[in-house]
């Protein structure tokens, strides 16, 4: 299978710090694919590196396409949903407008409403509120909220960074539940940034571990979850 | 009573002009969070501009269109050229740049057109419009323009797409690059539209103050006093404050000349007007800083 999002030596800056210093990995088309790592390896920071939200070097290809230095936007449009760190709500906007505004881009009128029916339909909770503005959901509901505008935007990729951040364990459990008929069903790929280890080797077929900005181990997810290292570092037993 | 009735129509005339201004101000505030200093200019430039289509012939609304199209792209191509490189430089370089602005609107008006004060028509006819006794044609007139140039804007921002996409830009920039919108060409759009509904303000209010270079000083003040009122980051509140400020200014004076009439004492009139409109923003600032329709902003941290 070709390589749907690659990525090579990618070093990435916050003003004069340096936080990534060689992150490469390679997300297979359908695939989902799991980043960890301790507080301050540079999970985040590669999904912003990604979208160019960040001054990067090194090379980022999507689908075959050089996208490195591309403007965020311009990357979002090639179908990349990013549902980023803290939800990015549009809080004083209503949760229909949260929805269409990821479908701002696309042209056929006919082929959002069926979009925004097959979202409804794995989110039954949000066409509940669509009126309702979106700053006065709940963690729970803004997250789902978040993953569902990505949807929107019809993704090839989804970038997701710690969908299970501040959740109670059973939100979490249905979150993760869709991100896997997502995957499925739709066939998109995705990226999973996770503090919680366990739940992400769980979902992802591959996975990549970060320390201070570096990829030190990678492999099939079922071969990390059993190394040793990663047993103890991020799985706690 | 009739007076009495005469004050609040032109209460609401005054503030409907208030209110365009304090809503372009507002309009470039929530996706900046900046003031622009040099809005008043802008339509005051924008104005000229029409009084001199039509001293070459052309009929108000043919130059008052003009003047608004011109306005939008003075607007974008302000922001595009002089805004956009200082994206991310200190409030204090904005605020030169806005000071900057309003010296440089100012003086090439002056330079082109002169300093001296100019007559500007009324569109609205003479007989048959607004009611006699109560409220002028050309009161009559500017408060129905404004209505129809806010109802636009509302059903702009709230009903089409791009509109949705500058709400979304204003209100969470980095998120709304990750959903495709290109938000740089939000913020020109955004300055456009101030300008145009400064263009809208200029042009009503000059039959009203007269056209010279100076004309939008104090209108501009009225226009921060309304802003704040209303609460600053809230278009509808600033509407709103407009038409308040407005009328209270005219009810202040009013009062003060029913004083003056009874007890012969002299305690506020009409030359206090402004000085109303700095009382109010003094009171807002200490009294409820957020204005009527403002929410207090809390951050975590």
């Amino acid at each position: 299978m070709a390589a749907l999002l690659e990525v090579k030596a990618l070093k990435a800056f916050y003003g004069q710090t340096q936080s990534l210093y060689d992150v490469g990995f390679a997300i297979e088309d359908g695939g989902i694919t799991t980043l960890l790592g301790a507080n301050g390896a540079g999970k985040t920071t590669t999904l912003r590196a990604i979208c160019n939200m960040v001054r990067t070097e090194g090379s980022v290809r999507f689908d075959g396409k050089d996208i490195t230095g591309m403007p965020t936007e311009e990357i979002v449009r090639l179908r990349i949903g990013h549902v980023p760190e803290g939800r990015g709500t549009f809080t004083t906007l209503t949760v229909g407008e949260n929805l269409r505004i990821a479908a701002y881009t696309r042209k056929d009128k006919q082929g959002v409403r069926d979009e925004l029916d097959r979202v409804f339909s794995y989110f039954p909770r949000l066409k509940e509120r669509v009126q309702q503005q979106a700053g006065t959901l709940s963690g729970g509901e803004q997250q789902m909220l978040a993953i569902a505008r990505a949807l929107m935007l019809k993704p090839r990729l989804m970038l997701l960074d710690e969908p299970s951040f501040g959740l109670a364990p059973l939100i979490v459990v249905e979150i993760f539940r869709i991100l896997r008929l997502i995957n499925e069903e739709e066939g998109v790929s995705i990226l999973l940034v996770e503090q919680n280890a366990a739940l992400a080797l769980d979902l992802a077929d591959t996975a990549y571990v970060l320390e201070t900005g570096r990829v030190v181990m990678w492999g099939p997810s079922a071969v990390v979850k059993n190394d040793e290292n990663v047993r103890k570092s991020y799985l706690g037993y | 009573m009739e007076q009495f009735l005469q004050q609040i129509a032109s209460g609401l005339a005054n503030g409907a002009i208030y209110a365009c201004v304090a809503l372009a101000l507002v309009m470039i505030y929530v996706s900046t969070d900046h003031i622009n200093f040099a809005q008043g200019e802008l339509a005051m430039f924008s104005t000229y501009i029409s009084w001199q289509l039509m001293s070459w012939g052309a009929e108000f609304w043919v130059a008052f269109a003009v003047a608004v199209v011109f306005s939008f792209v003075m607007g974008v191509t302000i922001e595009r050229v002089i805004l956009r490189p200082l994206h991310n430089a200190p409030v204090l370089s904005i605020v030169v740049v806005f000071i900057g602005l309003l010296a440089i609107c100012n003086s090439m008006a002056g330079a082109i057109w002169s300093y001296l004060i100019k007559e500007y028509p009324s569109p609205f006819p003479k007989s048959s419009f607004g009611i006699a006794g109560v409220i002028g044609p050309h009161q009559l007139g500017v408060v129905l323009v404004t209505l129809v140039v806010l109802g636009l804007l509302f059903v702009f921002f709230r009903y089409t797409s791009l509109g949705l996409a500058m709400r979304a830009a204003a209100q969470n920039p980095q998120m709304a690059r990750l959903v495709g919108v290109r938000v740089d060409w939000m913020l020109a759009l955004g300055w456009g539209l101030a300008a145009s509904v400064g263009a809208v303000a200029g042009t009503m209010v000059a039959h009203i103050v007269y056209l010279d270079p100076n004309m939008m000083g104090g209108i501009l003040l009225y226009a921060f006093a309304s802003a704040l009122v209303g609460g600053i980051g809230n278009p509808g509140g600033a509407v709103i404050g407009g038409f308040i400020v407005g009328v209270l200014e005219n009810m202040v004076a009013y009062a003060g000349n029913q004083i003056e009439k009874i007890t012969g004492v002299y305690i506020i009139g009409n030359g206090e007007k402004l000085t109303v409109a700095l009382i109010i923003v003094i009171f807002v600032l200490t009294v409820k800083p957020a204005g009527l329709f403002g929410r207090v902003v809390v951050k975590r941290v």
